[in-house]
């Protein structure tokens, strides 16, 4: 998907800020901010037309690393601060950057009618299942059972499934990638950005101080041709080292099967225009956790009416119906007499 | 309609009457209201408007927690009040009679719609007695009109189901106290035919029913007179009715113009402060964005991206919802972003009184942030001081980068008066530039953007808007160095930003206070927003008594206007009518250490004068005795 028809004007170089990177060694932050920087000069956007909106956390500090506009709101409110920004400013590039307790905790009402709106903000939810910054409670993508300093006899609360969530919440664009893979966290983003809407990305992050390992089961590069499942618009979902395990519909749910047990029309054909959102549903709920084989990529991907141009499209009927700007008009509408 | 020959009733001249319509929600109380005092407008009346209604959509009917009412003062001298007891109360069935007889002043009339007192209305209201005839109202004039009869009867040959024909019995109403205050009878009819374009069925019951109203009071031989209001000596000039509401949207609508910047409202529907939302709605042609939030925090949210985009950002709420934007606003505060809150503040605490107002919300406004988060606050003190009160706070955020406050109330909001409409070209420019490029070195001396580089006057930090090449900036709400805004954790650094801050708010410049009434009284009444008008009328009514009374009336509460301690000091007593517990009383003790003293009431129901005069009344004799 990679649109060569663009000049960079910039590079990587251009879009780092000069701040010093305050997250802890190791923390897989610093290979998304890499990819980030990264892609930018190839999207044909510049810093000066692009905004970094965040809330709270580890993730939230992403802005003040990105050479652009920026904003580090408060905790939860970014998709909704961002809203306003891309209301008010549909010529913006607006991204949102949180992690899962920001956005899915304290922010997950901003969240799902960000999505719901469709309103054109790239939304980035850097998923690493704990609270970092308030140093280790267990987060609403922990699992059952975990053991934090907020819940020394095991978590007792069911995760969220973000890409579920979301799909849920009518998001036009839904995609999955993780920090182990710059090339692949690229090309999301690429997709992300191009959508006419709002985008959602989760994207597997690793904590290295207080969740370590978390994805290693299906990141780590011996796991991954058994454990993550590339999705490819058009395509049959296969996978494995050499394609021996595919997806199936079996009733209604995403089952991974034996290639050599199905015959190959019987694996599912991944649709991501699809409208009815079932299927990509399905395959969000595949696995359990990130132990077991997990679809990544673009799960969704449909065009749907973007808000801020729909709202400028209202104010452009207003004016042809009503006219243009009138204030002593204004003041007579009511009805006026003299004294 | 009827053909009987008029009769020659008596017209008396009569300077002021003040008129409560009373009935069911579902009674069109408010839309009578509001036709009347249209017509008592154009005919060059002075007039104030007192809308009251349940804050149930539909209360079970005939009951007393259903009643609507809208209360209308019309005069031939200026007023700034609706009035303390209506004169006339129009009751259209015993819930009405019961829960508003009340309020009426002694010996006031009493048009009573006689259809409505049957047995199952009465015990709706819990009247055990029927209160036409067991004396209840021997204290006031009482006719007795048989509204929904005579209604049902004049709109039967249009063909309207008598079911229906009942719903117009607000127009037989209308028509009758049209007679008896001698109003025009075209502009309703225009009215009529206007609102209910399209539904012919409609319009000839709705006319049917004025109209018959209006017959009803010259031939019924009951009335034993008419009466005329005649015109106030108003000022000379355009005017137009508006309610608080309206005037402050209008006055959002008009700063973006005023400031040439789009307009950008985030907002979540709270009574009563919704149909500021709905009226800026209707206002896109304007360039007007309207955002309904899903929650008040991400109304207010919006509001914040919005300016940090450019835009002239309000967010509209109520106590409730401006406990919930508390966070917001001091990250507004930190990123130093102009955009205007409106408060219409409402009975509390919690849900408290939805439809009714209070003035209990200024030490929220104040101080409801965590930390150190000076903002400045404004309050307007009339319906169409609103409409200035909007630009105002505009310019202040502008000028200054800077949430602001706006605390009007449910009274004003829905309260009307006739507006003397400004000249257009006269409105003040409150345009700010956009900062367009470099305005420092680094230490190679390459030129880079500061973005909390203030001016050196208003202590304003620029105001650089994304798009703007060059100028790429980060803004958050942890602690900023000055100057560069990167993140400091310093502690010289943070001291110097709280008082710059501070420094900041309290350097916004506030005309000084003026001093009306008389100057060199004893006492001096302070007061502030929508208490204005009843303290200027109980000062005239003192005034007239032989008293001598001053006012100071706020519409700046922060910073407050650097005379006013001064002022203050001039006067033996001060004393501060206020719908709170004190909330402005403490403010000015704990900043001047001037003993005012604190008039309270916080019933629902604003302030009447009778209520100011008398508490002052006896505060001036206190005076007079020592």
């Amino acid at each position: 998907m990679t649109d060569t028809s663009i000049t960079p004007t910039t590079q990587p170089g251009d879009w780092a800020s000069d701040q010093e990177v305050r997250w802890c060694p190791g923390c897989g932050d610093y290979s998304i901010l890499t990819a980030m920087r990264m892609l930018m000069p190839s999207l044909g956007t510049e810093p000066h037309n692009t905004v970094f909106v965040s809330g709270i956390g580890c993730a939230a500090r992403f802005p003040y690393y990105m050479n652009s506009y920026g904003v580090h709101g408060i905790h939860g409110r970014a998709p909704a601060i961002a809203t306003g920004l891309a209301m008010a400013r549909p010529d913006l590039d607006v991204w949102v950057i949180g992690g899962d307790g920001d956005m899915l905790s304290i922010g997950g009402n901003h969240l799902i009618h960000a999505l719901r709106r469709n309103v054109k903000i790239k939304v980035l939810l850097f998923n690493n299942q704990i609270y970092g910054l308030t140093k280790g409670q267990f987060s609403p993508t922990s699992e059952v059972g975990k053991v934090t300093k907020s819940s020394p006899m095991g978590s007792l609360d069911a995760p969220f499934n973000p890409l579920a969530v979301a799909l849920g919440a009518e998001a036009s664009f839904v995609a999955r990638t993780h920090d182990m893979d710059r090339q692949h966290m690229m090309d999301t983003f690429r997709r992300a950005h191009e959508h006419d809407g709002a985008a959602f990305v989760e994207v597997f992050q690793n904590c290295n101080v207080f969740n370590d390992g978390a994805f290693e089961g299906i990141t780590k590069k011996q796991n991954r041709d058994a454990n993550l499942i590339p999705l490819a618009h058009g395509e049959p979902i296969r996978f494995g080292a050499d394609g021996e395990f595919g997806v199936i519909d079996e009733s209604g749910c995403a089952r991974v099967v034996h290639t050599a047990d199905v015959s190959t029309d019987e694996l599912l054909t991944h649709d991501e225009t699809k409208h009815d959102p079932s299927t990509a549903f399905m395959l969000a709920r595949l696995a359990r956790g990130p132990f077991e084989p997990t679809p990544i990529g673009v799960f969704r991907a449909v065009r749907r009416s973007e808000y801020a141009m729909a709202s400028t499209r209202q104010l452009a009927a207003a004016q042809e119906k009503q006219g243009t700007a009138d204030i002593a008009q204004l003041l007579r509408s009511r009805g006026t007499w003299y004294v | 309609m009827t053909d009987t020959a008029s009769r020659e009733l008596p017209l008396q001249e009569i300077d002021e009457v003040i008129i409560r319509f009373a009935g069911d929600s579902g009674d069109g109380m408010q839309l009578t209201g509001d036709q009347f005092t249209s017509i008592s407008a154009a005919l060059g009346n002075d007039l104030s408007t007192l809308p009251e209604f349940p804050a149930e959509i539909r209360a079970p009917q005939g009951t007393l927690a259903g009643v609507s009412a809208f209360q209308v003062r019309i005069s031939d001298f200026v007023i700034t009040t609706p009035g303390d007891a209506p004169t006339v109360l129009v009751a259209m069935n015993p819930a009405a009679l019961k829960a508003q007889l009340h309020n009426l002043a002694q010996g006031g009339a009493l048009i009573l719609n006689t259809d409505a007192f049957n047995d199952r209305n009465l015990e709706k209201a819990g009247y055990s007695a029927n209160p036409l005839d067991d004396g209840t109202l021997d204290d006031y004039r009482s006719y007795p009109v048989p509204m929904s009869q005579i209604t049902r009867d004049a709109v039967a040959e249009h063909g309207v189901k008598p079911r229906d024909a009942e719903r117009s019995k607000n127009f037989f109403a209308l028509g009758l106290i049209s007679w008896m205050y001698t109003r025009p009878v075209e502009p309703t009819l225009e009215f009529i035919n206007t609102k209910f374009r399209g539904r012919e069925q409609v319009i000839n019951a709705n006319t049917a029913a004025f109209k018959a109203g209006y017959n009803f009071g010259e031939t019924a031989e009951i009335f034993e007179a008419h009466y005329e209001v005649k015109p106030a000596p108003l000022a000379p000039g355009e005017y137009t009715n508006v309610n608080g509401n309206t005037a402050l949207a209008w006055g959002c609508v008009v700063a973006g113009q005023l400031a040439r910047l789009p307009v950008f409202l985030g907002s979540y529907p709270i009574t009563p402060a919704s149909d500021i939302l709905h009226e800026m709605s209707l206002k896109k042609n304007f360039g007007v964005r309207t955002f309904q939030a899903e929650d008040e925090i991400a109304a207010a949210a919006s509001a914040v991206g919005a300016a940090f985009g450019g835009a002239l950002a309000f967010t509209s709420t109520s106590g409730p919802g401006l406990a919930l934007k508390g966070e917001t606003l001091s990250l507004a505060v930190s990123l130093e972003l102009p955009m205007v809150v409106l408060d219409i503040q409402r009975g509390g605490p919690s849900t408290g009184l939805p439809t009714k107002p209070e003035q209990a919300d200024l030490m929220m406004a104040m101080y409801g942030r965590h930390s150190e988060s000076p903002l400045p606050v404004v309050a307007p003190r009339s319906p169409a001081d609103c409409f200035d009160i909007a630009i105002e706070a505009s310019r202040i955020a502008l000028k200054y980068r800077t949430p602001v406050i706006v605390l009007s109330d449910g009274y004003l909001a829905n309260s009307s008066e006739p507006w003397l409409l400004p000249d257009v070209d006269e409105l003040p420019d409150i345009g700010v530039d956009f900062a367009t490029g470099f305005n420092g070195t680094n230490e190679d001396g390459d030129g880079i953007f500061l973005p909390y580089l203030r001016d050196p006057d208003t202590l304003a930090r620029p105001w650089a808007i994304p798009g703007t090449p060059g100028l790429m900036h980060r803004v958050g709400g942890i602690e900023k160095e000055d100057g560069t805004g990167n993140i400091s954790y310093e502690p010289e650094n943070h001291q110097l930003m709280i008082d710059l801050r501070q420094a900041k708010v309290d350097g916004v410049d506030v005309p000084d206070v003026e001093v009306a009434g008389d100057a060199d009284a004893d006492l001096v009444v302070l007061g502030w927003g929508s208490t204005w008008g009843a303290i200027d009328a109980a000062a005239g009514r003192l005034r007239d008594d032989g008293h001598r009374v001053a006012h100071v009336h706020l519409r700046h509460l922060n910073p407050l206007p650097a005379n006013l301690g001064e002022v203050l000091r001039r006067y033996r007593a001060v004393v501060c009518p206020e719908m709170n517990k004190g909330q402005l009383c403490d403010l000015v003790r704990a900043k001047y250490l001037i003993d005012v003293e604190h008039i309270g009431k916080i019933d629902g129901v604003p302030f009447t004068t009778g209520e100011v005069a008398s508490a002052v009344r006896q505060r001036l004799e206190e005076l007079a005795g020592s």
